[in-house]
């Protein structure tokens, strides 16, 4: 049996910390120990990016970084999009342009979307088809996940 | 998630030193990066080995240096950084191509090149550019560093030159001459998350008329990502002109290897890869 | 009131909580005392159970252990038959089969273990495709491998050897895997006292159905509770009662204690239900000037190991073989065959997309050989109201077939682009453009009879706070659901929208109003909700509490505190002009169709073979559309699935497992594989919806697949007849075996 370490992190603009094995997922660790449940596991395999969230500035997948590498990072989950319960834009945009169907792939699509957006980006269609291919939805087809993130971007550049 | 967290010890070194002293002593310790390739398997149950060497903080091996030459991109460099370096973006497009062509962005700024290298997937996107470019690798240790062609690195499928003490640690690419024609195409089915059912990277520099220069190298054609020295051969010197099109896509055939797979087929390898040959060379003209 | 609800974009009402990430699915809730649930599969297709050994280095006698002779009532996931077992018990029918069940608190060692079970059988040939079911060679399903045949007949025998132009083709499909991006999760607490399961599912009722069976209890002390879900498309319809029956049989042995069962994604797609692999062979006429004179078809699905569902989709796929043609002489002979694979289920369209790709793929070919446009052979032979169909049904619905192919033409620029692609053509190493469409229809509700056997009940009750709640147990997944009921209900009712909520699917809240499936939610439930808002407002009225024009919340809380509950129910009725034989499979096969063109301009690689969609148009009639965001994203995201269908989801087999169960090895489209999808309504309303609301769920799954090969055939001048048109497929039909040097 391993020796747990003592993992803390800035989450969401908090002081968190838990004691968990090093190899445990990050994934398990905001889900399981923080109780933040809007980060989602769909493959556990880095392909749908449901798990999707912002470690140190770097939209990354949870489901592959082991706690030991997050050791003293920041971290934004969906949970810390919205302030004082007031939507952000983007999730604004997202709920007016139908973006969220079943809703499961929708957190990680909202990460996806901030990085882009705090990158400046994305300029078109295309670019915006582009950086969120990493993240897959199975109801929608993408066209108002599209169209809300360049929306956001649009509104709020 | 099948993995068994409770199972595994991890080393954490401060320093580059530190983890060669580490693991000149720990040879079973497998080294871990990005993880974008090992918590794959780790999840799924699939993987044996319960002690890791965690390499991630090593920040001597994130840097990418560029000189009159050559870039050093450090193993531990995303495919972010190495696709936004502006001497690799003027110099060697192809290595900002396989990056871009690599997972998707989520995948690009966690994983590390010397992880792809090491990882030794012959349907890896980076590969086939570093061979065109005729990189090299530095592999160190606490016996020292030394430098070798990559090109000599994969000795097998998933097999590799490096000595059990030792870690990949920097890889170094020479800058072609100016006024090259570079070309990489990946083929998977889909824009992104795909593997590579095939890929080809291509490097020539045309010369008064003639294919002065020419390198071809393909990846998930063979047990390892291949240099098409055969094709070479057929095509350097050769007249613009007349470039020996057939002939070249014949000899391509006798560099590769292709099997049927999951994701493809043999046949579909083989004909594709002729075809992008063809592409490639229609770039040049 | 400013605008009536039904035909406005009102915002999905748990839009909110989903964007904020606070919406809990199923593996989201903390239970305190939890047991995690794995399963113990077989790795073989069919075999025969001998022994269980538990290996070394696990706690055993920590575990709770279920295996076949635990299970209190009858061992049997109760559908329309009871023949596919819980738990094996000696007799092994597919790969994945569960064997055995394992629950602990800690999860990790609840996966640890189950691979340290080994199990000891005897392995037995298997009948692992649809070819080899037909063979029988082996025979797994009574004399014939034969779960179901269905004959429809139309006209009198046809004479083929006077016919003046004949085409013939063979048309495959693949099993398709739903991919939605919450895998299956269940959780349960069971004892002799009752039953509570909760999970990610489409069906409250059917898990309520069997579990009676499963642990021989009344149905009043089963209680099944639908929670958050993440998507199902078909396959959360028939699989949470595997998943909940497991979870209760954990619980009932654990002494009550909560069981989850989560699969991960790789479980998910190895064992669970998959659209079922087809093959149609038809054989058609024509007179010379393209008239269709007869059509001859043969439908095959493989069924998989069990009759589960089979029997249903078969009748749905064979109801559209014969695709929105007139035509005097059809015969369609539908079959389902059982083979050793894990069982086939339903999946979005629910075997219409199989058939429906077979037709209009041969009437594209058909049209090429004879010389014509496709266009112009099927303006010749789209039915027109007051012609019949195949069962001899007469189309009532007021649908203008070739005005709905001209709009998605026009749309996509089918005759400005094509003399252009031809030029293109010329040009060698260049993509090759061609554009394809294909007219189709889906059928609104339950198949034939199935509506009035059902009898589906519905209900709406007002609230002390002069509130409404629609309860019924059609469930939100994804699909807009409760945003529609609630706009269906405030129109009835003519109220505002804030004053209406709806319950969450719980069968010890809400009386039974039928699956979530085959396109009935809003057509045939949204119906009974709106009788049933219009039945309580009537209530209210003839009470004297409202008046015309009058506050409804105001009226329902006097009426509440002078009369007490305040409810009104509705349950199913035809429309009075439906007849249907089931024994002949004559008559109204379904009340009402949606009708659709679709068209796909794609491009071809000529080098690497790879088909991509560059512009996608959806022209359908539904009814009045309810909710126009909602019903734009239902079309665009059943096209995106359809294309997935089209080009790259295979299903690779190996022994009978599904070799490539991981996402990265099962290619579904990424937003940037996808064109923008154009969706457009054309609006007939429906005398018997709500509102005049038809059912548009599946309708776009339907097109995609035939109008996309429909245009490779344009752009290569192949005849592509497989599903998925892989690169690998697309070489082998452009340049042959042979070619090759
Ligand atoms: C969803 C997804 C998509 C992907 N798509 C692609 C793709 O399109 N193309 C592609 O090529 N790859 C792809 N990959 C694979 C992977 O992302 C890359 O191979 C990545 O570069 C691996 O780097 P890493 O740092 O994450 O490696 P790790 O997982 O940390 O390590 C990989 C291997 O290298 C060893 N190792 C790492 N660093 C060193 C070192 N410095 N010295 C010695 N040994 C070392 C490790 O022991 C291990 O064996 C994908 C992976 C995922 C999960
Ligand atoms: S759960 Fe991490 S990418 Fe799918
Ligand atoms: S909204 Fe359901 S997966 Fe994207």
């Amino acid at each position: 049996m391993a020796e747990k370490i003592l993992l803390w992190m800035t989450v969401n603009g908090e002081a968190r910390s838990a004691e968990v094995f090093p190899m445990a997922r990050l994934l398990d660790v905001i889900r399981e120990d923080w109780g933040l449940t809007g980060t989602k596991e769909g493959c556990g395999e880095g392909e749908c990016g449901a798990c999707s969230v912002i470690l140190d500035g770097v939209l990354v997948n949870a489901c592959l970084i082991p706690a030991v590498q997050a050791q003293g990072g920041e971290l934004l989950t969906v949970e810390g999009l919205a302030r004082k319960g007031e939507l952000d834009p983007l999730q604004e945009a997202f709920l007016h342009h139908g973006g969220a169907q079943c809703g499961f792939c929708t957190p990680g699509m909202l990460m996806a979307g901030t990085h882009l957006l705090a990158q400046g980006g994305p300029g078109d269609e295309a670019e915006a088809r582009a950086g969120l291919a990493g993240n897959l939805c199975r109801c929608t087809g993408y066209n108002r996940i599209v169209d809300a993130v360049l929306a956001a971007r649009r509104e709020h550049p | 998630m099948r993995g068994q967290p409770s199972a595994c010890e991890v080393h954490t070194p401060e320093t580059l030193a530190g983890a060669l002293a580490f693991r000149a002593g720990n040879p079973d310790w497998r080294p871990l990066a990005g993880g974008t390739d090992l918590m794959v398997p780790f999840a799924a149950g699939r993987l044996g080995d319960q002690r890791f060497l965690n390499l991630w903080g090593l920040r001597e091996l994130k840097g990418i240096l560029a000189s009159e030459d050559a870039v050093l991109i450090g193993a531990l460099a995303s495919y972010r950084a190495i696709a936004a370096h502006p001497v690799i973006q003027a110099r060697l497009p192809n290595l900002v191509a396989s990056a871009r062509a690599t997972g998707a962005l989520a995948i690009q700024g966690r994983g590390t090149l010397g992880g792809n290298l090491v990882n030794g997937s012959p349907a890896a996107d980076s590969p086939p550019s570093l061979l065109v470019y005729e990189a090299e690798v530095e592999l160190a240790s606490v016996r020292g560093g030394r430098w070798i062609p990559y090109a000599a690195f994969h000795t097998g499928y998933r097999a590799n030159a490096m000595a059990p003490d030792e870690l990949l640690t920097c890889i170094r690419v020479p800058l072609p001459p100016e006024g090259g024609v570079h070309y990489f195409r990946k083929v998977g089915t889909r824009q992104a998350q795909a593997i590579a059912k095939l890929s080809l990277a291509g490097w020539a520099l045309p010369r008064q008329g003639r294919l002065a220069e020419i390198r071809l190298a393909l990846g998930s054609v063979a047990p390892v990502p291949v240099r098409a020295l055969h094709a070479e051969t057929v095509l350097r010197g050769a007249p613009l002109s007349a470039l020996p099109l057939s002939a070249a896509r014949e000899a391509l055939q006798a560099d590769i290897a292709p099997i049927d797979d999951l994701r493809s087929s043999a046949r579909y390898r083989r004909r594709v890869a002729g075809n992008l040959l063809e592409e490639a060379l229609a770039a040049l003209i | 009131m400013a605008q009536s609800p039904i035909g406005s974009p009102v915002l999905r009402r748990e839009g909110g909580a989903k964007l904020a990430g606070a919406t809990q699915y199923t593996d989201d809730l903390r239970i305190p005392g939890l047991l995690h649930g794995v399963t113990v599969r077989s790795p073989v297709a069919r075999g025969r159970l001998r022994a269980v050994h538990f290996g070394e280095g696990i706690p055993w006698e920590e575990f709770t252990i279920v295996r076949a002779a635990d299970i209190p009532g009858r061992n049997a996931v109760a559908h329309i038959l009871e023949d596919q077992p819980c738990l094996v018990d000696g007799e092994i029918r597919h790969a994945e089969e569960a064997v055995l069940l394992l629950a602990h608190e800690d999860r990790a060692l609840a996966e640890l273990a189950r691979t340290r079970v080994r199990l000891d059988f005897e392995a037995l040939p298997a009948v692992l495709s649809l070819d080899e079911a037909l063979e029988t060679r082996e025979r797994v399903w009574g004399e014939d491998n034969t779960f179901k045949r269905i004959l429809i007949e139309k006209g009198d025998p046809f004479d083929w050897a006077a016919a003046p132009r004949v085409h013939e083709g063979t048309y495959r499909t693949g099993a398709q895997e739903h991919v939605y991006i919450e895998p299956n999760a269940m959780i349960a607490e069971a004892s002799p006292d009752g039953v509570l399961a909760r999970g990610s599912l489409q069906c409250p009722y059917y898990v309520h159905h069997s579990l009676q069976a499963l642990l021989g209890l009344p149905p009043e002390r089963i209680r099944v509770v639908q929670l958050d879900t993440g998507g199902g498309f078909g396959g959360k319809e028939d699989f949470p009662s595997m998943i909940a029956a497991h979870a209760a049989l954990l619980s009932w042995k654990a002494g009550g204690r909560p069981v989850k069962i989560a699969y991960d994604r790789e479980e998910d797609m190895a064992c669970t239900t998959k659209r079922h692999p087809s093959r149609t062979r038809i054989r058609s006429a024509f007179a010379p000037d393209g008239t269709l004179l007869a059509l001859e078809i043969e439908f095959i699905l493989d069924g998989g190991a069990y009759l589960t569902l089979s029997p249903v989709v078969l009748s749905r796929g064979a109801l559209h073989a014969s695709g929105p043609y007139r035509c005097g002489h059809i015969r369609i002979e539908a079959r389902a065959v059982a083979t050793n694979t894990p069982p086939h289920g339903a999946f979005r369209g629910f075997g219409a997309p199989q058939s429906l790709f077979a037709i209009e793929r041969h009437m594209t070919e058909a049209a090429r050989r004879l010389g014509m446009d496709p266009a112009e052979l099927r303006r010749k032979n789209l039915l027109r109201p007051g012609d019949t169909m195949a069962t001899g049904q007469v189309l009532r619905d007021a649908v203008d077939l070739p005005a709905l192919m001209d709009r998605a033409l026009a749309e996509i620029g089918y005759r400005e682009k094509r003399p252009l692609d031809a030029r293109l053509h010329e040009r060698p190493g260049r993509p090759r453009r061609g554009i394809g469409f294909a007219v189709f229809m889906h059928g609104g509700g339950f198949t034939g009879g199935g509506e009035v056997f059902l009898g589906s009940v519905a209900a709406v009750e007002g609230t002390v706070e002069g509130r409404f709640r629609v309860l019924a147990a059609s469930t939100e997944i994804g699909q807009g659901a409760t945003t529609v009921f609630g706009q269906i209900a405030a129109e009835a009712l003519g109220c505002p929208l804030e004053a209406v909520e709806v319950a969450r699917p719980d069968t010890a809240v809400v009386p039974n109003s039928g699956p979530t499936v085959a396109s009935r939610t809003t057509q045939v439930v949204g119906k009974l909700i709106f009788d049933a808002a219009l039945a309580l407002r009537k209530t209210l009225l003839e009470s004297g509490h409202l008046a015309e024009g009058g506050d409804v919340s105001a009226a329902a809380r006097a009426f509440i505190a002078a009369r007490g509950a305040l409810r009104a129910e509705s349950r199913y009725q035809k429309p009075p002009f439906v007849q249907w034989d089931d024994a002949a499979y004559r008559g109204d096969a379904y009340a009402t169709y949606a009708w659709a063109c679709y068209a796909a301009e794609v491009s071809a690689d000529s080098r690497t073979y790879e088909v991509r969609v560059e512009d996608f148009v959806a022209v359908q009639e539904v009814g009045r559309v309810v909710n126009p965001t909602l019903a734009a994203g239902q079309i665009e995201g059943g096209v995106a699935q359809g294309i997935g269908w089209a080009l790259s989801e295979e299903v690779v087999w190996r022994d009978g497992r599904m070799a490539n169960a991981q996402m990265t090895n099962y290619l579904i489209p990424t937003s940037a594989d996808l064109p923008r999808i154009r969706a457009f309504f054309e609006e007939s309303p429906y005398p018997y919806g709500p509102g005049g609301a038809k059912g548009i769920g599946e309708l776009p799954m339907d097109g995609p697949a035939p109008a996309i090969l429909n245009a490779v055939q344009e752009a290569l001048g192949v005849e592509a007849r497989e599903l998925p048109l892989t690169p690998e497929r697309l070489l082998d039909l452009v340049e042959p075996e042979a070619a090759d040097g």
